[in-house]
């Protein structure tokens, strides 16, 4: 699937997060004194409250917590069908990324099955999509 | 001891979709319509609330804000509220009901308005906001990945149910089955033709495990509750309801993030407010924006274990209106139109009344529950006639 996509607006909240794929890792913010993943990004940890938080570069594989297949073409240049899914991120225990899985049958797409990330870049954005692994 | 908050007249326009009628004069008619059931008049009115405000995107999503309605009618208001950042559509009667209960308002207009499939229909009259083309919020997390529409973000839940609790299509369907049986008794419901379980399980899919049936259409409308204080009743001529209880709570603000929607924690919350329990209620009014959710109230509330709702629904004969718990009386989001929230709180007053005329259900209802949202987003409120 490719095409034109929507693209977020970048801050200082979260430019690392969008634009850290450029050397191929994903990126997520971590409390520096406690070690809770902060997803979305926030200047602040939930857990302990500490403004210590930092990107750190996470595996980038994970679980599907659940997905939907998309087959309702929102605007005319749209591609369906497509999945649309959640990610349980290895290493982040409590963070959930949305994206797509690519490289698939939209029909090959399970519930726990184990993905992997994959870039796609698009102006000066780095979306982190992911595929199926094995 | 803070006087307790009450129903008095309820409105509405008429409900369509590419109407000319100019959306604060939708507004006006549902006020009217209010005001001469409830024997009030513009000069007892000094509190207006509203979800989510004006706003200017999407186009005709909520097209009238308060500025416009206390303004055209000169209105003599004292407390006025109107944003998104509430717990969901009927938040704004909440935040009435806290109104008038502080006594900053005695009597509360509550309204919205809805324009969408107007303003599609012409572009010029509510062209789409151009912004840097970026987005920015919530959305960029699910936007950027082509998940547009809140279809998809519900689906994803809907598929975990499927998944792990084995709901079937053929019980979601019970959702959009019944809302149709209901607005066929309903002279003002959008859709009035009937729908087959056939036809159900041939419609094109949406966002698998939602197919067209199970998604609401865009709608023009307005429908007004007016909230009363207890103690400012003695010139209203209808038959007050108590708002017996509201509740919202949610684990984290996030579409994506929680393992369930925030009905199930507002679901609990509700009964942690009242006397009332799930057995003691006559009538259920359940947001269907997407029929899903309507699903979730039914655990979210009690009435049945999580992951039972599709087991709970199946067949429809339970929510069906001579069922022992009728659902959507009035044909839901699904089948009365996108009223966006607002028409089941003014559903649950029809039916508390004896108002229903060929939907009314039978015995003497005296308890009702209302419900908004999605994702993030829940209220919850009781409505009881026993004041
Ligand atoms: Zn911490």
């Amino acid at each position: 699937m490719s095409g034109s996509r929507l693209l977020p607006q970048l801050g200082p909240d979260n430019r690392f997060f969008w634009t850290g794929g450029a050397d191929g890792q994903l990126r997520l913010l971590q409390c520096e004194a406690c070690d809770t993943f902060i997803h979305p990004p926030r200047p602040i940890c939930p857990t302990c409250l500490s403004e210590a938080v930092a990107p750190r570069v996470v595996a980038g594989t994970g679980v599907i917590d659940s997905y939907t297949i998309n087959r309702q073409k929102w605007h005319p240049a749209m591609e369906v069908p497509f999945v649309f899914a959640r990610i349980a991120i290895d290493g982040a225990p409590g963070v959930i990324l949305s994206t797509n899985i690519v490289g698939s049958p939209v029909d090959a797409v399970e519930i726990g099955d184990r993905v992997r990330v994959v870039f796609e870049q698009q102006d000066d954005v780095f979306l982190p999509l992911f595929e199926k692994v094995g | 001891m803070a006087t307790e908050a009450f129903v008095t007249g309820i409105g509405q326009s008429q409900i369509g979709v590419r109407l000319e009628r100019h959306p604060l004069l939708l507004t006006i008619d549902a006020i009217r319509e209010a005001l001469d059931e409830s024997g009030l008049t513009l000069s007892d009115i000094d509190g207006l609330s509203t979800y989510p405000g004006k706003t200017a995107a999407p186009p005709g999503y909520s097209p009238v804000g308060t500025e416009d309605v206390m303004d055209a009618l000169r209105l003599p208001i004292r407390w006025y509220s109107g944003g998104g950042e509430i717990s969901s559509q009927l938040g704004a009667i909440v935040a009435a009901v806290a109104a008038v209960k502080a006594d900053l308002a005695r009597h509360v207009i509550c309204f919205r308005t809805v324009y969408e499939a107007a303003a599609l229909s012409r572009p010029q009259d509510y062209p789409q906001p151009r912004g840097n083309g970026r987005i920015d919020g919530f959305p960029q997390w699910v936007m950027p990945f082509n998940a547009l529409s809140a279809s998809n973000w519900i689906a994803q839940y809907a598929m975990k149910h499927v998944k792990k609790y084995g709901l079937t299509r053929e019980q979601l369907a019970q959702i959009a089955l019944t809302d149709r049986k209901h607005a066929l008794l309903n002279p003002r419901a959008l859709v009035r033709e009937p729908l087959s379980m056939d036809q159900y399980l041939e419609a094109r899919m949406i966002s698998d495990p939602l197919c067209l049936y199970d998604c609401d259409r865009f709608t023009d409308a307005s429908t007004v509750l007016i909230v009363s204080a207890g103690d400012a009743l003695g010139d209203v001529k209808c038959r007050p309801v108590r708002i017996a209880a509201s509740a919202h709570a949610a684990e984290r603000y996030s579409w994506d993030q929680p393992d369930v929607m925030a009905s199930y924690a507002t679901g609990r919350e509700l009964w942690k407010n009242t006397d009332y329990q799930p057995k003691d209620v006559d009538t259920v009014q359940f947001y269907d924006g997407f029929s899903f959710l309507a699903l979730t109230w039914f655990e979210s509330l009690g009435f049945c274990a999580p992951g039972e709702g599709g087991a709970f629904i199946e067949g429809g004969a339970r929510i069906a209106l001579d069922g022992e718990l009728p659902m959507n009386t009035f044909g839901g989001q699904l089948g009365a139109g996108r009223l966006h929230g607002f028409g089941f709180a003014h559903e649950a007053i029809v039916q508390l009344r004896g108002l229903g005329g060929d939907r009314q259900i039978a015995g003497d209802p005296k308890v009702a529950i209302a419900t908004s949202g999605g994702g993030p987003l829940a209220t919850a409120l009781l409505f009881a006639r026993d004041m």
